[in-house]
């Protein structure tokens, strides 16, 4: 049984449909990343699983529970992040912290001995004893995580648990995720795009509601899709050389991408791979125009995120 | 499905709420601002406007009559924030999505927002020692009194924590608990009862009238019928804490 389960959910709000359709299942060890433009209903989808909001339809679980139906014991196995990292400003991160554990039915005893490992890992010792309001985001953005960590759930759900943290905090977040990981099924979003392929063992693409891809990182990135070629040219006055490419069969545009010193680069989009970089070498050298540099560029996460959220606009 | 525990209830949770909610009132200096308001209008309004000193009579008929309209304010003041607060900074996310039940965390509320209210009273008992040394007041009806105008206090209260769940804005929380709280206190008043006489026939002018705060709470300090006026408050008290669970999960589905 999937740890975490979310079976065709859908949630409008009046005419707008945030979430329209998403189904996926979470075993334990995976990291999911939920990836997409802001507004495309990744919070909205993390709130209904974790049981804050109904869905229009459909259904959620947490290890078989149904986060709508029998919320209570969904939520006892249900650690939640949610988006901004909220906690009372006015309590100090020991009462704070201290309040959710009894709130999650833990004896003093257990919730000391489970907030002396907590400060340890998420290294909030120096704040201890601080009001919320007093806190960088970065401490605010931890003592959220160990919020959701105190009763040491078997699911996650982390609504940006790096936004707003400084490159350093950043790692040791994804550190702490990665160290957790074997033992919890986990889901993240962000629309940071390193984050997926340093964390997550698969993504789900969202953008307007709806699930473009689900994916591990390394599929994604073996989707095919457009390759860009890098064409520097010895001459200030690439005319010639664009009308030469952009009549070339399988070429679907050619730019200037910049222009320095007499040199010029052009990135040429090539959707089926052809002209490959060695026919188009020879192309230009037939017509006399000399390629100073050519290279194959590699498609990162961030273009495939691109081609695949702009695809669903059209 | 649903099952019947019938084990006792565990309301560690509620206890847990109330604890956090009490203590959040004196986390800012509010708490201390409103105790000091709220005693300078009593003793203001009793000593000045119903000549306290005056009536040569050794009751506090002039400091319990104002305390319907004092509430009318002060009370939504006190809710207004339990639930609206929540909403704009996010907290309530981590809240309903505790393994707690929501009328646990609706009670454990207005327990806190209550117990302030009693010690806003208890702070006026002054009054009640000056009253005692001036002369021999019936002290039991002073002492229902007291009961009465806490549990009037208690049904202001359920009512604006019932609206502050519906929106974020602490603001609109306050202005909307106020009207209805003004309703509720003036529904017993001859403009109001003349108007619904015009038009609904005697059952439901009568129905009208009980749901006066002024009516009920005026039985309960005069010393007559307060049963039935303690029941009132109390079944509104009830009903208001049930719509505000309803508001939360009307909220959820929205």
């Amino acid at each position: 049984m999937a740890l975490v389960e979310a079976r065709d959910l859908v949630k409008r709000f009046g005419s707008l449909t945030a979430v329209d359709g998403i189904s996926f299942a979470v075993d334990r060890a995976e990291v999911v990343g939920f990836l997409g433009p802001n507004g495309a209903g990744k919070s909205t989808a993390m709130k209904i699983i974790s049981g804050f909001l109904d869905p229009t339809s459909g259904r959620a679980f947490i290890e078989g529970y149904d986060s709508q139906t029998q919320p209570i014991e969904a939520r006892r196995r249900l650690g939640y992040l949610p988006e901004g990292a909220p906690a009372y400003a006015d309590m100090s991160v020991s009462d704070f912290l201290g309040f959710i554990a009894a709130m999650h039915g833990l004896s003093k005893r257990q919730a000391n001995d489970r907030l002396a490992e907590l400060v340890e890992r998420i290294d909030l010792a120096d704040v201890w004893n601080q009001r919320i309001e007093q806190l960088s985001k970065g401490f605010k953005r931890r003592v959220g995580i160990a919020q959701a960590l105190v009763h040491d759930p078997d699911v996650l759900i982390l609504d940006e648990p790096t936004d707003g943290l400084d490159p350093n905090q950043k790692h040791e977040m994804r550190e702490l995720i990665r160290s957790i990981a074997p033992q919890k099924a986990i889901v993240i979003s962000t629309h940071i795009l390193e984050e997926v392929e340093a964390v997550c063992t698969r993504a789900i693409i969202i953008a307007k509601g709806r699930m473009l891809a689900d994916a591990t990182p390394a599929e994604l990135l073996a989707r095919p899709h457009e390759t860009e070629l890098a064409v520097t040219i010895a001459t200030a006055d690439p005319r010639k050389a664009i009308e030469i490419i952009s009549t070339q069969p399988g070429v679907s545009k050619v730019y200037v991408a910049e222009r320095v010193d007499g040199v010029t680069r052009l990135l040429v989009h090539a959707p089926q791979n052809r002209p490959t970089a060695a026919e188009l070498a020879g192309i230009l050298g037939r017509s006399n125009i000399a390629v100073s540099e050519m290279f194959l560029k590699r498609a990162s996460l961030e273009d495939v995120f691109r081609e695949i959220t702009n695809g669903s606009r059209n | 499905m649903r099952q019947f525990d019938l084990r006792p209830i565990d309301l560690r949770p509620t206890w847990l709420v109330f604890k956090r909610e009490f203590a959040a009132y004196f986390a800012t200096p509010v708490a201390a601002v409103f105790l000091i308001v709220f005693l300078a209008l009593a003793a203001g309004l009793t000593f000045f406007m119903t000549g306290f000193f005056d009536r040569g009579q050794a009751d506090l008929s002039g400091f319990f009559f104002w305390h319907p309209w004092l509430f009318l304010v002060l009370m939504p003041a006190i809710a207004m924030r339990l639930w609206a607060e929540e909403r704009r900074s996010g907290t309530i996310e981590i809240l309903m999505t505790l393994p707690v039940p929501a009328w646990q965390i609706v009670l454990g509320k207005w327990l806190a927002a209550w117990a302030f209210a009693a010690l806003a009273l208890v702070l006026t008992m002054p009054i009640w020692i000056t009253v005692n040394i001036l002369g021999s007041p019936d002290n039991g009806v002073i002492f229902t009194s007291y009961i009465g105008s806490w549990l009037m206090a208690g049904a202001f209260l359920a009512l604006a924590a019932a609206i502050s769940a519906l929106t974020k804005s602490q603001v609109l929380a306050f202005i909307a608990a106020t009207a209805v709280s003004f309703l509720f206190v003036m529904a017993g008043f001859d403009l109001v009862i003349a108007a619904v006489r015009s038009w609904a026939p005697p059952v439901i002018v009568d129905a009208v009238r009980s749901m006066s705060f002024l009516g009920q709470f005026q039985r309960i300090t005069e010393g007559v019928l307060e049963l039935p006026s303690i029941i009132f408050f109390v079944s509104l008290i009830a009903f208001c804490l049930w719509l505000n669970v309803l508001a939360i999960d009307v909220k959820k589905a929205a």
